[in-house]
């Protein structure tokens, strides 16, 4: 793979309800915020790839609506309906296919919907969606696979939460900085057995931008580049009956891909931070088993041990992850952004020493059906 | 470097009104499992799959994972892309970069819909702003109709000179066995068809379809190997002009999004007389007076010339340059699928596979895709490796 | 056993789940309807870049990428540039039942704006409307108002 980097990165602070800033406004501001982080204007970004949803969006043509605030016109543009992880890949194969300098932007307003609605809508239509199934509830049944087949306990998921909000209270642009103890995971409301509130992300309004450019036009940059080293997606089955909720083994597969194109053979000792998509609290152990940061089973341990923490050998989370700020579509770019800003050392109180090769991580579909994991490298 | 890209199968279904003996990822197979055996592959020889189509008009959400039973994406990288009617056509260029890029070598797209199964025009409402339009939007004709009169009025075009092109298109579907309206008709049929919004009748506009497409892609050095002549990528362009519906005032500018696609893909081709050097055109005409207007802005002639261009028969099937052998989407208009059958059925000419609508020696086809606020996407296809 | 499914009709499921929303408007979408409810007139907005006034204000102007911020009053007349008198039924999804035809959307360049601004005209005659045709809106009381888009009841021809 030639060599690419991010090169401009923005992102809104994450609110439960923007009511004054329609999707225009976000995606205006992301994207002038990225072009000065670059040090570019509009007339250096060669092709744009928005990413929306049309039912979040309440919208046909979800990307019709952003296509002048993203400084699209008479550019070539197009849209990823999906996480903002698996829309910054298709910018990348622009890049790398030689199309430019790409702009990817991606907005969302939880608030505008009705998330519960929405989210039914992945189901099948004709035999999953009217037992009113949705991602809440399906989450739940595979925290409850998750946690029945390994022994794992809610106190021990609650953990997940005392250390990501507590990592948001260094965040500027998180939704829910908090200081909270597992107690106060394990007495919050019950939202769907074994989650309670406290194990579940919120509803966010954001959006978050990046840059993409060829190894020649991040030289001209103001700042450090962030080195795309490897990126990888996989889908596992539609149908959860289908799946092995407890086994992510597309996330597994993805990951391997990821890891072999950024020459990562031990990615434990290798890569020195992680952003993981953690809409609920067992999303981050059962994802990093699935990355290979640990045995299948063992990933409440990694956090129970020290390691994931702040000063661990590999903090996870260290914005505080989707836990404390869930603009869907947007917490995937959200994760590759915060990577790009540790491998810069511009992560203010939550940086992490030292950190050199980053992971990045986005899901699709019900249960993380779908995942993409970048490798971002401080080094070329 | 960009890999080299070219395609080497396709395929579709056999395209309807209704399709109540499918379900939809049960009609996507049917297209996938076309493309497959066209180029001699399985799906295990598949790195990755681009599908598109528009959520609201079967109410399905993350399409990308809801269909990987029926696109074969168990296991595989899969992502969605939607940009409206232009959809096919961004999944396929979206294919050529996930290609082009190096990541993958063989990669399948995907477009489809299935417009039986909801109220077309109430979903196609669905895409005007909520706050501003969409208490008095009510869908595509108007905004045509609108476009069409105007264009009338700057160059005294008329409804006979539009109804050629139903004519030319209904009747070049006789000759491809998956078209949707299969049945000719004259200028007096278009003429005596009702009148939905003036000057655009029933008999001006496309059916409303159920039916998927799927293309296979590959790198250079498998592609020469899978299939004796593949349709090389040469060159393809986006342009979305407008976000705002009250914006788009320009109509006498011609279709501007299709001229500064169009150009951009010529110039990067080396395409200098398009009438002349191009071998067959597939376009996203949505309704007749598109037909005139729009082959203007891809300067097959120029200005105003649209209806005599047509009526002089440069675009029949033994013209200058002939126009949608397939029978177009005034024939077929299966909306996330319509665009990639462009680029779909311009391959097939390449390749040679036309049948009775194949383009004696066609070498180099273009194909577009339209959709909400003059959003045009074009690709250039060359049996040369470029 | 496989013919004996073969006889089965091809079944369907029907689905009318409501989707609900509530959309922000903006900071300048806000004072249209503001200025609509106070004064009965319009609000544009002018591009420092190309000039251009849009109707209704927006924060950005595609073609320049420049940030707006000059409103600019507007009258509440304008003429006729395209209109469509809608006779085929179909489902409104802003209500989820059929929406009442006939009715004529309208294109209506308001007096002073660059761009159109599209809404309801009442009238469904085709002998009595034409391009070009003088428009003037028609407001709700000002109590009944709640910053939607029909505030503006329709546009009627003042020629």
């Amino acid at each position: 793979m030639d060599n690419i980097a991010i090169i401009g990165l923005a992102q809104t602070r994450y609110e439960r309800r923007k009511k004054d800033k329609i999707f225009l406004d976000l995606v205006y501001e992301t994207t002038t915020a990225a072009l000065d982080d670059a040090g570019l204007t509009i007339d250096d970004i060669d092709n744009v790839v928005t990413v929306s949803n049309d039912f979040f969006d309440g919208r046909t043509i979800s990307g019709m609506a952003v296509g002048d605030a993203a400084g699209a016109y008479d550019k070539n543009i197009s849209t990823v309906e999906g996480d903002g992880a698996f829309g910054a890949m298709y910018g990348a194969m622009r890049v790398l296919g030689g199309a430019g300098t790409t702009l990817v932007v991606a907005h969302c307003k939880g608030s505008e919907g009705d998330t519960a609605t929405i989210t039914n809508g992945m189901f099948d239509p004709i035999y999953q969606r009217h037992l009113g199934i949705n991602a809440v509830t399906s989450s739940a049944i595979q925290a409850n696979a998750y946690l029945h087949r390994y022994g794992i306990t809610e106190q021990d998921i609650a953990m997940v939460s005392v250390k990501n909000h507590g990592n948001a209270k260094n965040n500027p642009f998180a939704q829910l900085p908090m200081d909270i103890c597992v107690d106060d995971v394990m007495t919050s409301k019950k939202i769907a057995d074994p989650l309670k509130l406290l194990d579940c992300s919120p509803v966010s309004d954001g959006a978050a931008a990046i840059i993409i450019a060829d190894e020649k036009t991040a030289g001209r940059a103001a700042k450090p580049p962030v080195w795309i080293k490897g990126m990888a997606h996989c889908a596992d089955e539609y149908f959860l009956g289908d799946r092995d909720l407890t086994n992510p083994r597309s996330l597994r597969q993805a990951a391997q891909k990821a890891y072999a194109m950024a020459g990562i053979t031990d990615p434990f000792k290798e890569i020195h931070v992680a952003e993981i998509y953690e809409a609920f609290t067992y999303m981050e152990p059962l994802w990093l088993e699935g990355l290979g940061f640990c045995e299948p089973g063992q990933g409440p341990s990694l956090l129970k041990d020290g390691v994931t923490t702040m000063d661990g050998r590999l903090p996870v989370n260290p914005s505080g992850g989707v836990l404390s700020a869930h603009a869907v579509l947007v917490a995937g770019l959200a994760r590759i952004i915060e990577i790009a800003e540790q491998l810069r050392d511009t992560a203010g109180a939550r940086q992490v020493t030292g950190a050199g090769m980053g992971l990045a991580h986005g899901i699709n579909g019900p249960c993380g059906q779908s995942h993409c994991v970048w490798i971002l490298s401080k080094e070329k | 470097m960009p890999q080299r890209v070219a395609i080497v199968g396709t395929g579709q279904t056999d395209h309807k009104s209704h399709r109540p003996d499918v379900n939809q990822r049960e009609m996507i197979n049917e297209a996938v499992v076309r493309a497959l055996e066209d180029c001699e592959m399985t799906i295990r020889d598949i790195d990755a799959i681009i599908i598109g189509n528009m959520d609201h008009f079967e109410s399905i959400n993350y399409v990308d994972t809801w269909s990987v039973e029926g696109s074969g994406g168990v296991m595989k990288p899969i992502m969605k892309i939607t940009t409206g009617g232009t959809t096919g056509a961004s999944v396929a260029i979206a294919a050529y970069y996930h290609v082009a890029s190096g990541l993958f070598d063989k990669v399948l797209a995907i477009g489809w819909e299935k417009n039986s199964e909801s109220d077309t025009t109430a979903a196609i409402v669905t895409c005007s702003d909520p706050v501003w339009d969409r208490f008095s939007y009510s869908g595509a004709i108007p905004s045509l109709a609108s476009e069409a009169s105007a264009y009338m009025e700057q160059y005294g075009a008329t409804q006979h000179d539009a109804a050629r092109v139903a004519v030319r298109d209904r009747k070049n579907a006789m000759n491809n066995p998956h078209a949707h309206l299969r049945k000719p008709v004259t200028i007096e049929d278009v003429m005596a068809s009702p009148m939905l919004a003036y000057p655009v009748k029933l008999g001006d506009v496309c059916p409303r379809t159920d039916g998927a497409c799927a293309v296979v892609l590959a790198a250079d050095g498998i592609a020469q190997k899978v299939t004796p002549r593949p349709a090389w990528f040469v060159a393809s362009a986006v342009r979305h002009t407008y976000t705002w519906f009250g914006d788009s005032t320009d109509y006498d500018q011609g279709l501007v999004s299709l001229k500064n696609a169009s150009r951009e893909a010529y110039q990067k081709a080396g395409i200098r007389n398009p009438a002349d050097e191009l071998d067959v055109a597939e376009l996203y005409l949505p309704y007749t007076y598109a037909g005139l207007k729009y082959i203007e802005a891809l300067d097959f002639c120029a200005p105003g010339h649209g209806p005599r261009f047509v009526a002089d028969g440069h675009t029949e099937i033994d013209g200058k340059i002939p126009v949608n052998p397939s029978g177009g989407v005034i024939s077929t208009n299966c909306i996330g699928a319509t665009a990639l059958l462009r680029v779909a059925e311009a391959a097939i000419q390449i390749m040679g596979k036309g049948g009775k609508r194949q383009v004696h020696g066609a070498n180099l086809a273009l194909a577009t895709g339209f959709g909400g606020c003059f959003w045009s996407d074009v690709v250039l296809l060359c049996g040369d490796r470029p | 056993m496989a013919h004996e499914y073969e006889n089965h009709a091809p079944m369907t499921m029907r689905m009318e789940t409501p989707m609900p929303y509530e959309w922000s408007i903006g900071k300048y979408g806000s004072r249209f309807f503001q200025e609509i409810r106070e004064k009965n007139q319009f609000i544009g907005i002018r591009c420092p870049g190309c000039g251009k006034v849009y109707i209704p204000p927006r924060r950005v102007c595609g073609p320049c990428f420049k940030e707006l911020d000059e409103l600019v009053e507007l009258p509440n007349q304008g003429a006729i540039t395209a209109f469509s008198i809608v006779n085929y039924p179909f489902i409104d999804p802003n209500t989820g039942i059929q929406r009442p035809i006939p009715y004529t959307y309208g294109y209506i360049r308001i007096d002073g704006a660059d761009n159109i601004f599209s809404h309801i005209i009442d009238e469904t005659d085709e002998n009595k409307i034409k391009v070009g045709m003088r428009v003037r809106a028609v407001f709700k009381e000002k109590d009944a108002m709640q910053g939607h888009i029909n505030d503006i009841k329709h546009f009627e021809i003042v020629d």
